[in-house]
């Protein structure tokens, strides 16, 4: 049985560019996907064609048991969607605003005056209700359009990059609220270019690239799948960086580097903890002096790295269109970002 | 920040099934309602609105006034311009709601909140149908102050209240169609500063290539055939009668001209169905 959210070979261009280029996905009820992917990947196209507001030229998808073509009114009345511009009117009030998109909703105007209290209560706003929302701090407007995309209570979610452009506590404070809305059997689909993110609050992860899905799994599958856990070890004295060497090569599994500016030198291991204890033994037996030691686990910055071969984040739009393939600059601009 | 949330249920596609028109209207209504709210918040948009208007009847009736002859008056009636332009700056003043529309719907794409609008579960042209609504009583109250000028200046309604509140619905008729070619500019420009401009710029050609200011008798044939045809005319022509406000019969045999009032209805629904259709068609299939 499909999942909340399934997608089958979804095709979109815009001109010349490819934005999706067959995207898949299956989403199971009441869990959490992560599409991770840099600017331009097709995220954000994905997420227009999901909620309807963006026709696939090839491909089929169906949310909460609607087809997103054939039948958009159903999949509106089933979803919620939150974007990366806090999309509320910023002369009406926080209060004007909820109970709005209520009564869009097809909501009673009672009932939607009722939702818009509860909703101002739940997401802190409750003292800010009565202000234009023109008043509001960045972070207080994203509370609000994530409450706008709650209304309804709808089982079905979608994020575009739910953080983006907040400052870390904000950032907290709506991981938060994603995470009880999920443990209520919402289901989620969440874009972020933010690895940490992903890691945090999906349960799946499908990372995104020039219009397809890469590679998908748990976090954990796609960090073993990128190779295990590396030992770093930072020398004190630059002249005992190749004894070092030799004995970290004894616990290698695989090849080891060095970096001669930085006195460090990384190697894959496997063995955890137990084996860093031996590491420091050999190299004290053998006076070497450390500066810093650490078992490096994989994050998903390096699963995205060895993916794709580009950084996730960071990566401007320059060097974006500095790239060979001139698509992913396009792209970007159609997306918004 | 404690959001306790109850497990959703799946609302059926058409569970809480209201009639179509009845959908449409509401929607429409609470959008139209929104955009009033915000037109009271920034009363500067509406007070500018009415200040230029004022500003026109001003310039024309004292700087212009003078050196334009009206058909049928005596040359030594100063009044007589002033009764004559009356109807050509009220309609001018419908139509610059265009500007309005478009500047709007642009803002609303640039935001998001077209989107927004677009994954909720609403009526399809309840959007910009709302804007439109707006937009007319914003007309309406503009036209209403700046008849109240109108009257100071000596401009006077002489055929009685029916046929000049008859009038009234031609001209803000008019102005709700122009208000769909604005929704349709404001859903075709990139920025809200394109709108703007894009949803005046034309408007000054199409108001003064008319009977609105000077009489027709004295411009070269192309130019008199087009402002003879032109829809603005039309309303124009319309007003005039159904005010009173024109001294000799219109000299010119053009089919509007001589069935003004018929002839503006018929322009502004076509105006109004045409636009609407295709504004609501993009609305669609907007993407920024």
């Amino acid at each position: 049985m499909p999942g909340a959210i399934y997608a089958e070979g979804l095709v979109k261009t815009f001109g010349e560019v490819r934005a999706l280029d067959g995207v898949d996905l299956d989403v199971p009820e009441g869990s959490v996907l992560g599409l991770l992917g840099p600017n331009g990947a097709g995220k954000t196209t994905t997420v227009r064609v999901l909620t309807t507001l963006l026709r696939p030229d090839a491909g089929r998808a169906v949310v909460a048991g609607h087809d997103v073509v054939a039948e958009p009114d159903a999949v509106r009345h089933n979803i919620g969607l939150s974007g990366q511009f806090a999309a509320v009117d910023e002369y009406l009030t926080g209060r004007e605003n909820l109970q709005m998109v209520g009564e869009l909703y097809q909501m009673s105007s009672r009932a939607a005056r009722a939702r818009a209290v509860e909703l101002l209560e739940q997401f802190d706003l409750a003292d800010a209700g009565d202000r234009p929302t023109k008043t509001y701090s960045g972070g207080m407007r994203r509370r609000l359009d994530l409450a706008a995309a709650l209304v309804v209570k709808p089982p079905v979610m979608f994020m575009d990059e739910p953080t983006t452009g907040l400052d870390p506590r904000n950032r907290m404070l709506l991981w938060e609220v994603i995470e009880s809305l999920v443990a209520g059997g919402t289901t989620l689909l969440l874009t972020t270019q933010y690895l940490e993110e992903a890691d945090r609050l999906a349960h799946d992860i499908a990372v995104v690239d020039h219009g397809r899905v890469i590679a998908r799994g748990t976090a954990d599958q796609l960090k073993a799948q990128t190779g295990g856990e590396r030992v770093e070890v930072v020398v004190h004295d630059r002249d005992l960086l190749g004894t070092a060497t030799e004995v970290l090569h004894g616990f290698s599994k695989g090849e080891s580097t060095v970096d001669q500016h930085t006195r460090k030198i990384t190697v894959p291991v496997s063995g955890g903890a137990k084996l860093l204890a031996e590491v420091i033994r050999e190299l004290d037996g053998r006076g070497v002096e450390i500066d810093d030691i650490g078992l490096r686990r994989p994050t998903l910055d390096d699963v995205f790295l060895s993916l794709t071969g580009h950084v996730a984040e960071e990566k401007s739009e320059a060097q974006d269109e500095a790239e060979p393939r001139g698509a992913a600059g396009g792209k970007g601009k159609k997306e918004r970002g | 920040m404690t959001a306790t949330m109850t497990k959703p249920q799946v609302a059926g596609g058409d569970g809480q099934a209201r009639g179509a028109l009845a959908r449409s209207v509401r929607d429409s209504l609470v959008v139209a309602r929104r955009n009033l709210v915000r037109m009271l918040r920034i009363p500067e948009v509406v007070i500018f609105g009415i200040i230029q208007p004022v500003m026109f009847v001003l310039l024309f009736a004292y700087v212009f006034g003078g050196a334009i002859s009206i058909p049928g008056a005596a040359a030594a009636d100063r009044s007589a311009y002033r009764e004559f332009m009356m109807a050509g700056v009220f309609a001018q003043t419908v139509t610059f709601a265009t500007a309005g529309a478009s500047a709007g719907i642009a803002d609303d794409m640039h935001k998001g909140l077209i989107d927004r609008f677009r994954a909720l579960p609403m009526a399809r042209g309840a959007v910009l149908t709302g804007r439109t609504l707006a937009d007319l009583v914003q007309s309406a109250v503009t036209v209403l102050v700046l008849m109240g000028c109108a009257l100071v200046v000596g401009w006077r309604i002489h055929e009685g209240l029916p046929k000049a509140l008859a009038a009234f619905g031609l001209l803000l008729l008019l102005g709700y169609g122009f208000s769909w070619i604005g929704a349709l500019i404001g859903l075709s420009v990139r920025t809200p500063e394109a709108a703007t401009s894009a949803g005046l710029v034309w408007l000054f050609p199409l108001t003064f290539m008319s009977n609105a200011f000077v009489p027709t008798n004295n411009m070269p044939t192309v130019v008199r055939h087009i402002a003879d045809w032109n829809p603005f005319s039309t309303t124009v022509q319309a007003s005039r009668e159904l005010f009173g406000n024109q001294f000799q019969p219109v000299a010119s045999d053009a089919w509007p001209m001589q069935h003004p009032v018929l002839a503006s209805l018929l322009w502004s629904l076509l105006i109004t169905v045409v636009f609407r259709t295709l504004a609501v068609r993009k609305y669609r299939s907007a993407t920024v």
